[in-house]
């Protein structure tokens, strides 16, 4: 199922204004795995995924925290913006004004997948923080690159909700690396699990080979 | 010496004081009292048959073409302004200039015609509006540009994920800037070009108050309902209109031919035009030449410029400290929301330029009416933004009302903000202090009057240039002392609190929720 080396961080270290957040962190993820990156806050989980992001970045759609979108721009401009680069910037522009119709036809495509197609005109500020956050994932889905770095994608979803847009994303994207709180999601929805602690790897294993009580003492938010 | 609230309040008030010792604060008229009840009269019955429709609709197209190509231009230098320091010290030359004198300058190679009237509001407008809208990107919500996709162009990477995030905000300050646009092109008019303004000074000039109470009432009504007709849908409609209705020029000739003979003799200063460029004795008349203009017009001018501000400037203060309860909630309830309505409307649409050309009909020359009308501006600036302000603080539920509020928490609460719209404003001032010497005051703005109307634009050079200097002086000892007192940041600028105050009462309230919301 797994195959060559996609991403390779050895003895990574990382900080910001001198106070060092990642000490000596060796990681490789082979291409078609689905990691789950889990721990406490300010453990580094969020810079690990940047380090990761500047390895490859061509070949990465992003679902970063807190959604980021462009709230005054429609549900459908925020999905369109994930396929910038495909396009020229001139027929971008005409997409900002005018959209063609087959654009918003894919649009609503992958927004029907994350149940928000009804919404494709509203402004992206107008929406709960859950549909924000499925727009955020719409718009990595129409991104489309094989590999997908998200930081707690699912955070301001459900339980069943959480799942489905998980399943979805391992559907479309060939390797994954997700920050997680959720130890159940976790389990169920990643290959392998790596916990860090204090900028430290602490754990790197098989999902199959850990359970939940394993990853509770390492982790502040268990459910 | 540690600086504190006091001791900077202290300095100023000092500044102000010796300002006092050496100013001309005359009242040279014969009988102001007489005047002033004639302006009085001509205030309660104006003429309306005074309105000359033309004016009125110059006024407006100036301002509306001149705005437009200030933000545009503008526009293209805000998204370089971070990047590239020429760029930043090309809009700071630019808009240091007054409009006034770049007029002045303008009428020697356009004539007076349209194309002075635009390029005098666009020119200074576009570097505020470089430096401004550089800010508004720079403020802005960014996280969505990190997500964009690696190898989006630059141009849709802008378009998507940074302007609609600031073009709310552009929105609301272009608009604000073309009410700043109308008031310059008004001011404009006193010195030639066929606005409201030019009426409007020989009715002052010839004391017909019901005339020209009549032209600004028009013109009040002009800016009042400006939310009304300059609304982002009918902005190309305004910018069509405008081009059509400019008036065609005044004489002036051959516009290239003013050019070559303006740019390549008449700014050359006269020993480089007389002299053999490589003669020693060329250079020795340059230094002297120079020296006579230091000694006997930038130093002078300066110490006048600078009595004038400092006095007009603590003065501003006191009025702000005087009003701002009187335009505030907090303080007078539904009284003080009517207040602060009227005060905005009036400070708003009353140039300060004209108030002082008003006052020296009245009181006759010397200091004193360009120290009132400078005082009434910006106090009244001033004093309407801290009234919202102190609406704006939270309250303890046992906290004292009147005096008491005013004394133990308004003021001590606000003190910081007080001094930060002050020093804020003293750049403002200063550069209004050098203009106002067109109307007869010592200031640097005397002396480039003078050396214009003799035809010597090497001089007048030179003194806008020593103009651009103080205020760049004033402008970075003001940010030393904000950012050394920690409050380099103003709770609200007159373009967005002024917006708001447009709106009902339920649109207020709606947006402190989503302020309140946001911040959150």
């Amino acid at each position: 199922m797994t195959g060559d080396i996609f991403f390779d961080l050895q003895a990574a270290s990382a900080g910001y204004d001198g106070r060092p957040v990642l000490h000596q962190v060796d990681l490789q993820i082979r291409r078609g795995e689905a990691v789950a990156l889990m721990g406490r806050s300010g453990a580094g989980k969020s810079t690990l995924l940047g380090l990761l992001y500047d390895q490859r970045p061509r070949d990465i759609a992003l679902v970063p925290q807190a959604s980021a979108l462009v709230k005054p721009l429609s549900v459908f401009h925020n999905v369109f913006m994930g396929r910038l680069d495909r396009h020229s910037t001139a027929y971008n522009l005409r997409n900002l004004v005018w959209p063609a119709s087959q654009e918003i036809s894919q649009v609503s495509q992958v927004l029907a997948e994350v149940d928000l197609a009804e919404k494709i005109r509203e402004p992206a500020g107008a929406l709960s923080g859950g549909q924000q956050q499925r727009v955020s994932v719409a718009r990595a889905l129409y991104n489309g690159r094989p590999a997908l770095l998200g930081d707690e994608p699912v955070s301001a979803l459900d339980g069943v909700q959480g799942a489905a847009i998980l399943k979805l994303l391992k559907a479309r994207h060939q390797t994954l690396v997700l920050v997680l709180h959720d130890i159940g999601l976790a389990l169920e929805h990643a290959d392998r699990i790596v916990v860090l602690e204090h900028g430290h790897k602490i754990i790197d294993q098989p999902a199959s080979t850990l359970q939940a009580r394993d990853l509770v003492g390492h982790f502040g938010g268990a459910s | 010496m540690r600086l504190t609230y006091a001791r900077v309040s202290c300095l100023l008030l000092a500044s102000a004081f010796v300002g006092v010792l050496f100013a001309d604060l005359e009242v040279t008229a014969l009988n102001p009292w007489a005047d002033l009840r004639r302006l009085f009269i001509g205030i309660v019955t104006p003429d309306l048959r005074a309105i000359d429709l033309w004016s009125v609709i110059w006024t407006v197209s100036f301002a509306v073409v001149g705005v437009a190509l200030g933000s545009v231009t503008g526009f293209g230098l805000a998204i370089l302004y971070p990047k590239s320091t020429a760029i930043r010290r090309f809009a700071l030359i630019i808009r240091s200039v007054h409009e006034l004198f770049w007029a002045l300058l303008l009428i020697q190679v356009f004539g007076i015609g349209p194309l002075t009237g635009v390029l005098a509001i666009a020119l200074p407008y576009a570097g505020i509006f470089a430096k401004v809208y550089a800010e508004m990107i720079e403020e802005a919500d960014l996280a969505a540009v990190r997500v964009l996709p690696f190898g989006t162009s630059t141009i849709s990477a802008f378009a998507f994920a940074r302007l609609p995030e600031v073009a709310e905000r552009f929105k609301t300050y272009t608009l604000y800037r073309l009410e700043c646009g109308m008031r310059s092109t008004l001011v404009l008019g006193f010195i030639g070009l066929p606005t409201i303004g030019f009426h409007l000074e020989s009715y002052f000039k010839q004391g017909r108050y019901s005339q020209a109470a009549a032209l600004l009432g028009a013109f009040y009504v002009l800016i009042g309902t400006r939310r009304l007709w300059a609304r982002p849908a009918a902005v190309p409609f305004l910018i069509v209109f405008s081009l059509w209705a400019l008036p065609a020029s005044i004489g002036g000739g051959s516009t290239m031919a003013n050019l070559v003979r303006f740019l390549g003799h008449d700014i050359v200063p006269l020993p480089l035009r007389t002299g053999a460029l490589l003669d020693p004795a060329t250079w020795m008349a340059l230094a002297k030449w120079f020296w006579a203009i230091f000694t006997t017009k930038i130093i002078p001018g300066t110490w006048q410029t600078i009595v004038l501000a400092q006095i007009a400037l603590v003065a501003a203060g006191f009025l702000s400290l005087v009003l701002f309860p009187l335009v505030s909630r907090t303080f007078l309830g539904p009284i003080g929301q009517t207040t602060g309505r009227i005060v905005l409307v009036v400070v708003r649409s009353t140039p300060e330029y004209m108030l002082a050309y008003l006052l020296l009909q009245v009181i006759g020359p010397s200091m004193l009416p360009a120290i009132i009308a400078l005082a009434l501006h910006n106090g009244g600036i001033i004093g309407y933004l801290l009234g919202r302000h102190a609406d704006s603080l939270e309250q303890r539920r046992d906290a004292p009302s009147g005096v008491e509020l005013y004394a133990f928490e308004a003021v001590p609460r606000m003190y910081g903000q007080f001094l930060a719209y002050i020093l804020y404003r003293w750049e403002i001032i200063v550069r209004e202090s050098a203009i106002f010497g067109i109307l007869g005051v010592g200031t640097l703005g005397f002396h480039i009057d003078g050396a214009i109307s003799e035809l010597r634009f090497d001089v007048a050079v030179v003194l806008i240039a020593a103009t651009v200097v103080l205020c760049a002086g004033i402008d970075w000892v003001s940010r030393k002392l904000r950012g050394s007192l920690k409050i380099a940041t103003l709770p609200t600028r007159l373009a967005e609190a002024a917006g708001a105050q447009a709106f009902a009462d339920k649109t207020f309230a709606d947006k402190t929720l989503a302020s309140t919301g946001a911040a959150r």
